[in-house]
């Protein structure tokens, strides 16, 4: 790793003031960040560690009934404590293992924006709203590519506001050896329509299925998707699994997850 | 340089880091605590795993700065008051659960965390918890075995594979 300072700040407030000075990055759980530091392909001058505010950790339910998640929370928390969205807790158990969800957070996966990675799938399939610490960015507009985004140089997330559906379920298709998504699909039916959100597979990073989210509208059941297919162009294609062979596998998980909703 | 001062194995240490010093090098070059090893130094292989606050985490992948005020438990904080094996080390040792070793901290400290949460895991939950710990000698069976034992439960024979 190059040099570099560490802050520990305690509030937001703090956070983000640190965060104006040049070259500095915020550190969520490290799990993705600190691997990355090590290879040298980032070289910050100041890391802001978000892990001592505690006003952006945990998990509670909002007047509007949607799931209300910190920023810093881990994903061992929202395995635990996001009994009222269980397609969520249970994404989020089966994240990484069991050291690594005690360190990752939220806040951290969705700012990294990791094409394999399965919160996004989650967030944009719950039409979720990502609150930072100077605005509300629907999930809609807040993907941007790989690893890109909607959020600005030093701008937190400070929550994740999902709304709760009537039913839900993730599938991942582990790459056998990091465990990430080879393809994982998230469907969430509520009662103005059905969602359907894809990671692991485009080279843009995670996308909605329009196609099957329309068929699972008027119908879901996984047979409403038989006949429907994406197209390999566009998919990520490596030593794992080409882009035909991802196209493939997007339609058999979501399948299996309009099968498992619950 | 940031001082930290944190509880180790229950006794308190402090020490100046530098900003990217990894709690493995603070444990075992400042504070001479080599039982955590340091196996990949990429988060894969789980054998830095030691307990910060009581849950585990790979301590290859944490900044010391960031265990300031925390308290961290590691290999060497496992034995019984009277220096004797605990219940999980004693259980590895009776069951054959290691054989370089070399592994065997993470594991120890993985199991003594899933029995934690979960005292009377089943097989499988005990081979899920174990995903981030990996080992090259012993194909798991013996590993598995002697967690199984170490919750006193009864121990299935190894399966002929």
């Amino acid at each position: 790793m190059y040099s570099f300072d560490i802050q520990r700040p305690t509030s937001v407030a703090d956070a983000v003031a640190a965060l104006g000075t040049d070259e500095a990055l915020p550190l969520g759980g490290g799990q993705t960040l600190i691997p990355t530091l090590k290879q040298r392909l980032s070289a910050p001058s100041v890391l802001v560690s978000l892990s001592g505010i505690a006003e952006i950790k945990g998990v509670c339910t909002g007047d509007d009934g949607a799931l209300c998640i910190g920023g810093g929370t881990t994903h061992a928390t929202v395995a635990r404590e996001a009994t009222g969205y269980p397609a969520l807790a249970e994404l989020a158990g089966n994240i990484g293992d069991p050291a690594v969800r005690n360190r990752g957070t939220i806040g951290g996966s969705l700012a990294n924006n990791d094409p394999s990675a399965c919160y996004p799938a989650a967030a944009l399939a719950s039409g979720a709203t990502i609150v930072t610490n100077t605005r509300e960015i629907a999930a809609d507009d807040y993907f941007q590519g790989m690893f890109e985004t909607a959020l600005n140089e030093g701008e937190i997330i400070t929550e994740v506001r999902f709304p709760v559906p009537e039913k839900g379920a993730y599938m991942k298709f582990e790459q056998p050896a990091s465990r990430f998504a080879l393809v994982g699909v998230f469907v969430a039916k509520y009662a103005d329509g059905v969602r359907v959100a894809v990671t692991g597979a485009s080279e843009e990073g995670v996308f909605r299925w329009t196609e099957a989210e329309k068929a699972l509208s008027s119908n879901f059941a996984p047979e409403a998707v038989d006949g429907l297919s994406v197209s390999g162009d566009g998919m990520i294609s490596d030593l794992h699994g080409s882009g035909a062979y991802r196209a493939h596998l997007v339609g058999v998980m979501t399948k299996r997850a309009v099968a498992a909703a619950h | 340089m940031t001082k930290v001062t944190m509880t180790v194995n229950g006794k308190s240490v402090s020490g100046e880091v530098k900003g990217n010093t990894l709690l493995t090098d603070f444990l075992r070059t400042d504070l001479r605590l080599t039982g955590t090893h340091v196996g990949c130094d990429t988060s894969q292989c789980g054998a830095c795993v030691v307990h910060v606050n009581g849950e585990a985490v790979k301590a290859c992948t944490m900044f010391a700065a960031e265990a300031d005020g925390t308290e961290v438990t590691t290999i060497e904080g496992m034995a019984n008051a009277d220096g004797s094996l605990n219940v999980i080390q004693q259980a590895f040792q009776e069951y054959h659960g290691l054989q370089c070793g070399f592994c065997t901290p993470g594991m120890v400290m993985s199991a003594a965390a899933l029995l934690k949460e979960n005292p009377k895991p089943s097989e499988a939950e005990v081979r899920d918890y174990l995903e981030g710990n990996i080992c090259r000698c012993t194909g798991y069976h013996n590993i598995v075995r002697a967690i199984l034992a170490a919750s006193g439960q009864d121990v299935p024979a190894v399966a002929a594979e």
